[in-house]
């Protein structure tokens, strides 16, 4: 990674959120730069909210947010692979006694 | 969020062999249609095809605001205008998205930005025309968002994640531009005999410099190889080229007018349209800077940066200022 030749300061990264509906999780939906949240929140109304895909938008920093590193994503998720025994499909249930 | 620097390789001397085992594993993920993300292991060339590709595919959007925004106070309904408001801000949209997806690459947008200023990166050749006439509206919407569309949709599978998503969100709102531009198309063309001549003379001028927005030549494509393995890349220029042609040669005849190609006809063998040979040398030209409208547009990019730095500058300086007020406050 290279530092820019530009000699403007960097505008900060915000991550946008966008619930759809009620009911609904806010979601992922992209990134953009402001230089606070009030700004980061209008660029975002423009930038994902132009054909009413939501009602509510989240904007957080970047630099605010812990990623689980890809490389370890063995250790981290693999375990669970092994532990058939947390699915219901585990479990023998005779027909007769029907759906369960 | 996708956090740079965690991609730190094993010591030199066992990177050779690392680094063989780990591109065999990268491209079993591609050929497995697996998609690949920010942080994960990738070749440095896949990354600086991606970073050239998607920066580009940037810039161009947004310079693909002029020749458009050029006509935003002259339309000629309020129909018009907002639509053509709405498009021109839809291509802005686009660039950022864009750029978005390549800065999860490790490239700062402000760099991109700085390259593009300086005349280092290049942008598509189909905005260094001028649009002279109304029609040529028309003509941009159906021809070049058409051809951007054949071009795209495929990019929707492309195996870098960031990229193939945005241009899902690109794509989903591409198909208003096109469906605007044929409109205004066959208002001319049912309008009066000016309005129809208006109409051919724009598709007279656009559709050659919309062939060759696919970029050159399968023979002579220098990035085709290396990106139809990574599946950056699924189709060629000269499939995409053909593709466009068959979907829009039927819509011209439509509106009843002519393909400036003489060499154009309908091969029942092969099922598609053959057109005559395609003038590369403008193209070159145009690619080196040398088109008619290329001076005209970095000018204007420049001075809109220049214009907009003061705005930029406030916005810094209030932000730095609540922060202040926040801390003094806490």
């Amino acid at each position: 990674m290279t530092e820019p030749a530009a000699s403007e300061p960097k505008v900060p990264l915000w991550e946008v959120f966008i619930r759809a509906r009620n009911g609904l999780a806010h979601k992922h939906v992209g990134s953009l730069h402001a230089a606070d949240a009030t700004l980061a929140l209008q660029a975002a109304r423009d930038l994902y909210t132009r054909r009413g895909e939501g009602l509510s938008i989240w904007v957080v920093p970047s630099a605010a947010i812990t990623a689980s590193d890809p490389a370890e994503k063995g250790m981290m998720f693999e375990p669970t692979a092994s532990k058939v025994y947390r699915h219901p499909t585990f479990y023998e249930i005779p027909d007769e006694v029907g759906h369960m | 969020m996708y956090t740079q620097g965690l991609n730190q390789g094993p010591d030199a001397a066992d990177r050779r062999i690392e680094d063989a085992a780990l591109l065999q594993r990268f491209q079993e993920r591609i050929d497995a249609e697996e998609r690949i993300e920010p942080n994960d292991w990738m070749p440095e060339a896949y990354r600086r095809t991606l970073v050239r590709q998607i920066s580009q595919h940037a810039h161009s959007e947004i310079i693909g605001m002029q020749p458009e925004g050029n006509w935003i106070t002259r339309a000629p309904s309020l129909r018009r205008k907002a639509a053509l408001l709405a498009k021109v801000q839809d291509e802005c949209g686009h660039g950022l998205y864009l750029y978005a997806a390549a800065e999860t690459l490790g490239v700062a947008r402000e760099e991109m930005v700085e390259q593009l200023l300086a005349g280092k990166a290049k942008y598509s050749s189909i905005f260094n025309y001028p649009t002279l006439t109304w029609a040529d509206i028309g003509a941009i919407g159906w021809l070049v968002d058409g051809a951007a569309i054949m071009n795209q949709i495929p990019l929707c599978r492309c195996s870098y994640g960031p990229y193939a998503r945005a241009m899902i969100r690109v794509c989903k709102e591409e198909s208003f531009h096109q469906r605007q531009g044929y409109e205004i198309m066959l208002t001319l063309c049912r309008g009066n005999g000016a309005q129809k001549e208006m109409a051919q003379d724009a598709l007279n001028r656009w559709w050659w410099p919309c062939l060759m927005m696919f970029g050159p030549p399968d023979a002579a494509s220098q990035h085709t190889d290396t990106s139809t393995r990574w599946k950056i890349k699924r189709f060629t220029n000269d499939e995409l080229r053909q593709k466009f042609i068959d979907a829009t040669v039927p819509q011209a005849h439509f509106l009843g007018l002519t393909v400036p190609d003489p060499d154009l006809r309908f091969d029942e063998a092969t099922g598609h349209w053959a057109h005559g040979a395609i003038d590369w040398e403008e193209f070159r030209q145009v690619v080196a800077g040398n088109g008619p409208c290329n001076a005209q547009r970095m000018e204007r990019r420049r001075r809109t940066e220049e214009d907009g730095a003061w705005v930029r500058d406030a916005a810094r300086a209030f932000a730095e200022k609540e922060k202040s007020r926040h801390r003094a406050a806490a």
